[in-house]
C-alpha cells in the first residue's frame, strides 16, 4: 500500500523540456515565481498562464497529471479563496451580511491568490516531472557552488539528498514489511481513536528507525571503502554543458520576465 | 608471485565499552596471501572471519603486528586512500552498499571519487558492468533489481575503482540459489580472467570448495590451510570445529563408516556420482 507513495516524481521522456540542463530549468523557475510575484492585473497573469501552458505543451506531460498533483492543494486553495473573499474590502459592495462584506474588489482578489499558488505550484511539478532526481541534485550542487567559498557543505548537502532518494524505496519497503510482522501477531492498526492509532505506530516507527540507524552505518563503511572522502578531489561522470537550447530557453524566459515587469509597472 | 596480503603476527581486541572488557579476536595470527590467488577463508561464527576482513582494507587497525596489502603498511595513515583503492570490499547486504539511485551512476561512485577523468570514468563503469553481465541495467534503479543482480552490481562499483585485489564478506549470505550462483560465476571470472587476487568469507562449504586455497579459522587461530581436497578431506576436524564438509564428501565419509573404502577428496557432484557408481555397480 505505501508503494503508490512517489515523491518529486519524475515523466522519463525526451522532450524539449527534458532535454534542458537541470541548472536552466532550475533557474528559469526562479524567473517564473519572481514573475508570478509581481504580476497584478490580468494581462500580466494572462501572460503567466500562457507561458506555463507553453511549458506544458512542449514536454509532453499530461495536464492530467499535473491537475492529479493538485489534489492535496485543495484545502489551502479553499482557505486562501475564502480569506482574501471576505475579509478584503475594496471596490463595490455586493453582499453584506453578518459583519462579513463581500466586494467585488475581494472577488478578483481571491481569483489572483488563487491562480498564484496554482501556478506557482504548477511550475514547480514542471520542473520535477521532466528532470531525474539525481540530474536535480547535481544541479543544485553545482548551482550552489559559489557558496562553497563561504564554507557551507554544499556537496555534502547534495550527497545526503541522493543519499535519501535512494533509500526512499528501500525503507517503504522495510516499513511494509514492518506492518505485514506485526499484523501477522494481531497488531491492529485500521480501528480505534486517533490516538489509538498513533499509539499503534509506535511498533512500527522504532523497528523502522533502528534498521535505518544500522543501514547508515553500512552504508558509511561501505562508502569509505570506496574512498569516499567528501567533495574534494572528486569528479563526476556525467558532465553538465549549457547547450545552443539552453541559451534560447534563458532568452526566453528574460523576454517573458521582462514583459511582466513592464506591465507591472504601468499597473496593467 | 609476490604477496597480495600479508599478515604478521596479528592481535585484535574489540574496545569495551565502558566497563566492560573488551573483545579479544586475535593474539597471534600469521597469513599471507599470493598475488591472483582465491582463497576461501571459512569458521563458524565469531571466529574472526569479517574481522580478519576488516583489516586488509584498512577499516580495522591492529593492536599489535602489522598487516601489508600490496607491500603496504595499513598502519601508515598516508597510505589509506592508496591501500583501499588497491583492495575492494564488498559486504553481505548489497542494499546497504549501493549509493546512487542508478545502476550506473553507483559503479562511477567509486573512480569519481578517486578523481579519475570523466571520460574515463564511462569507460570503466561500462566495462565493469559489462564485466558482471549487468551492462543492459545500466540505467535501471538498483531497488528494482533481484538480490544477485544488486550484489554484481556492488561488485561492478568495486571493479571499477581497478583494484588487484577484492575481500567478498559472505556476499551471497543473503540471496537466493540463484543469486547465489551468478555472483560466484561472477568472482571465479574475475579471478581467471583479470588475475584479480579474491578473498571469499564465506559460510557454504561448497562455495570455498571452488576456491584454490581454503583457509578455516576457528577462536582466531588458523586450524586448517591447505587445497580444498587437503581441507574438506579432513572430515573428522572439521566436525570438531563444528563445520562440515562439502555434501559429496560427508557422503562418502558416511559411507566409509560402514566398511566402505571410498577417497575424501570429492569436490564435484559428478565426480562423486561415478565414483559411486563404480563402486556400487
Amino acid at each position: 500500500m505505501l508503494k503508490d507513495i512517489t515523491l518529486g516524481q519524475y515523466f522519463p521522456g525526451n522532450s524539449p523540456v527534458h532535454k534542458l540542463d537541470p541548472r536552466t530549468k532550475l533557474l528559469l523557475l526562479i524567473v517564473y515565481i519572481v514573475a508570478l510575484f509581481t504580476a497584478v492585473s490580468w494581462l500580466s497573469y494572462g501572460l503567466c498562464l500562457l507561458f506555463l501552458v507553453a511549458i506544458v505543451a512542449i514536454s509532453q506531460i499530461p495536464p492530467k497529471s499535473l491537475i492529479r498533483g493538485m489534489k492535496p492543494m485543495i484545502f489551502i486553495l479553499v482557505f486562501t479563496g475564502m480569506l482574501n473573499l471576505f475579509f478584503y474590502a475594496e471596490g463595490t459592495v455586493l453582499v453584506s451580511f453578518l459583519g462579513i462584506t463581500i466586494t467585488t474588489g475581494g472577488i478578483i482578489r481571491a481569483i489572483f491568490m488563487v491562480l498564484r499558488i496554482l501556478m506557482l505550484v504548477s511550475a514547480t511539478f514542471m520542473l520535477t516531472y521532466t528532470t531525474s532526481p539525481i540530474a536535480l541534485t547535481d544541479g543544485l550542487e553545482s548551482l550552489l557552488s559559489p557558496l562553497k567559498k563561504l564554507r557551507l557543505p554544499v556537496h555534502e548537502l547534495s550527497m545526503m539528498m541522493c543519499i535519501a532518494l535512494r533509500f526512499i524505496p528501500t525503507l517503504i519497503e522495510e516499513t511494509d514489511k514492518i506492518i505485514s510482522a506485526q499484523k501477522a501477531r494481531g497488531a491492529d492498526f485500521e480501528s480505534g481513536k486517533l490516538m489509538e492509532k498513533v499509539k499503534a505506530l509506535v511498533p512500527i516507527l522504532v523497528p523502522l528507525f533502528i534498521s535505518a540507524f544500522r543501514r547508515a552505518d553500512e552504508l558509511a563503511t561501505a562508502m569509505e571503502c570506496r574512498c569516499y572522502q567528501g567533495g574534494e578531489g572528486r569528479t563526476k561522470m556525467k558532465q553538465m554543458h549549457y547547450r545552443r537550447r539552453d541559451i534560447s530557453a534563458f532568452v526566453t524566459g528574460a523576454i517573458f520576465l521582462a514583459a511582466v515587469i513592464l506591465l507591472a509597472s504601468f499597473s496593467l | 608471485m609476490g604477496k597480495a596480503i600479508t599478515v604478521e603476527n596479528l592481535s585484535y581486541t574489540y574496545p569495551g565499552v565502558e566497563d566492560t572488557p573488551g573483545v579479544t579476536v586475535f593474539t597471534d595470527l600469521c597469513l599471507s596471501v599470493e598475488e591472483g590467488s582465491f582463497v576461501a577463508v571459512l569458521g563458524g561464527n565469531g571466529c574472526g572471519k569479517s574481522t580478519l576482513a576488516k583489516h586488509f582494507n584498512t577499516i580495522l587497525l591492529p593492536c599489535g603486528g602489522k598487516v601489508y596489502v600490496c607491500g603496504m603498511d595499513t598502519s601508515n595513515p598516508e597510505l589509506q586512500i592508496a591501500i583501499r583503492r588497491n583492495v575492494g570490499m564488498v559486504f553481505q547486504n548489497p542494499d546497504n552498499q549501493i549509493v546512487a539511485n542508478v545502476v550506473e551512476e553507483d559503479v562511477a561512485f567509486g573512480p569519481e571519487n578517486l578523481g579519475v577523468e570523466s571520460s574515463q570514468i564511462r569507460a570503466r563503469v561500462d566495462g565493469a558492468l559489462k564485466q558482471v553481465g549487468m551492462y543492459g541495467y545500466r540505467e535501471h534503479a538498483p531497488h528494482l533489481l533481484s538480490g544477485g543482480q544488486k550484489q554484481r552490481v556492488a561488485i561492478a562499483g568495486i571493479i571499477a575503482m581497478e583494484p588487484k585485489c577484492i575481500v567478498l564478506d559472505e556476499p551471497t549470505a543473503m540471496l537466493d540459489p540463484k543469486g547465489r550462483r551468478e555472483v560466484m560465476e561472477t568472482i571465479i571470472k574475475l579471478n581467471r580472467e583479470k588475475g584479480i587476487t579474491v578473498v571469499l568469507i564465506t559460510h557454504h562449504m561448497d562455495e570455498a570448495a571452488k576456491a584454490q586455497r581454503v583457509i578455516v579459522l576457528h577462536e582466531g587461530r588458523i586450524a586448517l590451510d591447505g587445497t580444498p581436497k587437503e581441507v574438506f578431506s579432513q572430515v573428522e576436524t572439521l566436525h570438531d570445529l563444528r563445520l562440515a564438509s562439502p555434501e559429496t564428501v560427508e557422503l562418502c565419509w558416511e559411507l566409509n563408516k560402514k566398511g566402505y573404502d571410498l577417497p575424501l577428496t570429492q569436490l564435484d557432484p559428478k565426480e562423486c556420482a561415478q565414483i559411486l557408481f563404480e563402486v556400487f555397480k
